[in-house]
């Protein structure tokens, strides 16, 4: 098996790695730069329990390979706080008590910030379409959902 | 049964520098490679031991495969590797073509529309695809890339089955094309899931209509469905009677009936076949009255 040389920027670090083709985002983060923040759920880009930005944008990393991600800039979990200040919607969803088993807690926080990047005021109607992608099977979303309208108030 | 390891089952991944390369390739190992763009078919059928590959080829960023173009004069190009979300946000396309929004804002999660593209999302030739009625109805034609030169596939002709179009071994869609759009048209795309949104469509309902001299009746409406036969459904026979007929509640239900008539569904884990044709006859139904409202005189 062939090996892929990429480099590519997470949470504001530049960093070398050495993929097989077949691996996925997802594993690379976990396997080989050890942020297992971002969660296996599914696999198959139901659960988004691995959603990470990639380019800013949200993404499935089950759904996309390593090879793919040269010169890429991924955010996960681990890179919302900032000079050791939580994110606000990760200061929010503690606050509103978002948070019970906590799996898809970093998946659902990646695509609130997401959302709140692109529209700084959702609508409670949009914070619920925007977190579609996030499966929950603890909190019945509602606490998460107020987390994200406090965060869109504060911040 | 989908396994939720995160990786893929062992497979090469190739980048070739240009479409020709990358045409070659798939042909010298056709059966054991595939182009690919999002993903988001590909992998899942990888993981779940559906396919069994050597090489994945990347194939989305050659050659204007990324772009959308809008003339005034031309119409409008879709590169086939652009993700939905692009769509979605594109001012010529809500603008011009706005069924195209509104069909690609229902594929899946937005995370899943950052990745999946409109032409994976024809090439997969699902019955579902949630784009390709809004593509049909607004006359769509596929760029395809082969060893032998460039052709246009008209998409009426190129779904041959689920999951089975026209394409041969090397064949690569780079982008669709779509004349301008009927004057002051009206689309409307109605899914119906197992919930409100995200899921595969139990049926799919796409109708654009638009004032028409030609037309016996003053209007043609452009009907697609999905999910109620091997490939995605033109109901030839629903658009004459609304060519032909004066049109009032009573030919709108004729017409209902004709596309219902025209389904041959399947049971599946999603819904019975039973449930999908009358789910087709009164959604059609609405949808076709909802633009009907819109653009009778
Ligand atoms: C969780 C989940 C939910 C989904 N929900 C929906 C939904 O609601 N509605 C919907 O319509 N779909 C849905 N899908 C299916 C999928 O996301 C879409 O069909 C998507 O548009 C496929 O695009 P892609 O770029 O990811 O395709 P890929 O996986 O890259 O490719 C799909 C197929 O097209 C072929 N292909 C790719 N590029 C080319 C090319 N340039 N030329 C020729 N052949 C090519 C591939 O070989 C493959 O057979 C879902 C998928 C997942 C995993």
């Amino acid at each position: 098996m062939s090996f892929h040389r990429i480099i590519l920027t997470v949470n504001g670090s530049t960093e070398q790695v050495d993929v097989p083709g077949n691996m996925t985002l997802l594993q690379m983060l976990r396997e080989k730069l050890a942020l297992t923040g971002t969660k296996n759920g599914c696999a198959a880009g139901e659960c988004g329990a691995c959603t990470v930005l990639m380019n800013g944008e949200p993404v499935n990393s089950c759904m996309v390979l390593a090879a793919e991600c040269n010169g890429a800039d991924i955010i996960t979990i681990e890179g919302l706080a900032r000079d050791g200040q939580l994110d606000v919607i990760q200061k929010t969803i503690i606050e509103q008590g978002g948070v019970q088993c906590g799996f898809c807690t970093p998946g659902m926080l990646i695509s609130a910030r997401a959302l709140l990047n692109r529209n700084p005021h959702p609508k409670e109607e949009e914070i619920r379409e925007a977190l579609v992608g996030n499966l929950c099977r603890c909190t019945g979303y509602n606490r998460i959902v107020s987390a994200v309208k406090a965060a869109a108030e504060v911040q | 049964m989908i396994n939720p390891h995160p990786g893929l089952p062992e497979l090469e991944y190739v980048m070739p520098a240009s479409l020709d390369e990358a045409s070659k390739f798939l042909i010298e190992h056709t059966g054991e490679a595939k182009p690919f763009m999002g993903g988001t078919d590909c992998f899942v059928r990888l993981r779940d031991g559906a396919w069994n590959l050597k090489y994945l080829v990347n194939v989305k960023g050659l050659d204007g495969t990324n772009e959308i173009r809008f003339d005034p004069k031309n119409g409008l190009t879709i590169g086939a590797a652009v993700p939905m979300n692009k769509i979605v946000s594109h001012p010529d396309i809500n603008k011009h073509y706005p069924l195209l929004t509104e069909a690609a804002r229902t594929v899946a999660s937005y995370q899943l529309r950052s990745r999946a593209t409109i032409g994976g999302n024809i090439c997969n030739a699902s019955p579902a695809g949630d784009t390709i009625g809004a593509c049909i109805v607004y006359g769509g034609k596929l760029n395809v890339h082969s060893i032998k030169g460039k052709r246009l596939e008209p998409l009426a002709s190129f779904f041959k089955g689920p999951g089975k179009t026209v394409l041969e071994p090397g064949d690569i869609v780079t982008s669709i094309s779509f004349p301008l759009p009927p004057p002051n048209h009206v689309g409307r795309y109605i899914k119906l899931g197992r919930n409100k949104i995200s899921d595969l469509a139990i049926v799919g309902v796409t109708v654009l209509g638009y004032p028409d001299s030609n037309a016996k009746s003053g209007y043609t409406f452009k009907i697609a469905l999905a999910s109620v036969a091997p490939v995605p459904l033109v109901p030839l026979k629903a658009e004459q009677i609304l060519a032909d007929k004066p049109l009032n509640e009573n030919i709108i239900s004729e017409a209902a009936q004709a596309a219902m008539d025209s389904c041959t569904p399947i049971d599946d884990v999603r819904s019975s076949a039973r449930y999908r044709k009358y789910m087709i006859r009164n959604l059609t139904r609405q949808a076709l009255t909802d633009v009907w409202q819109k653009i009778k005189k």
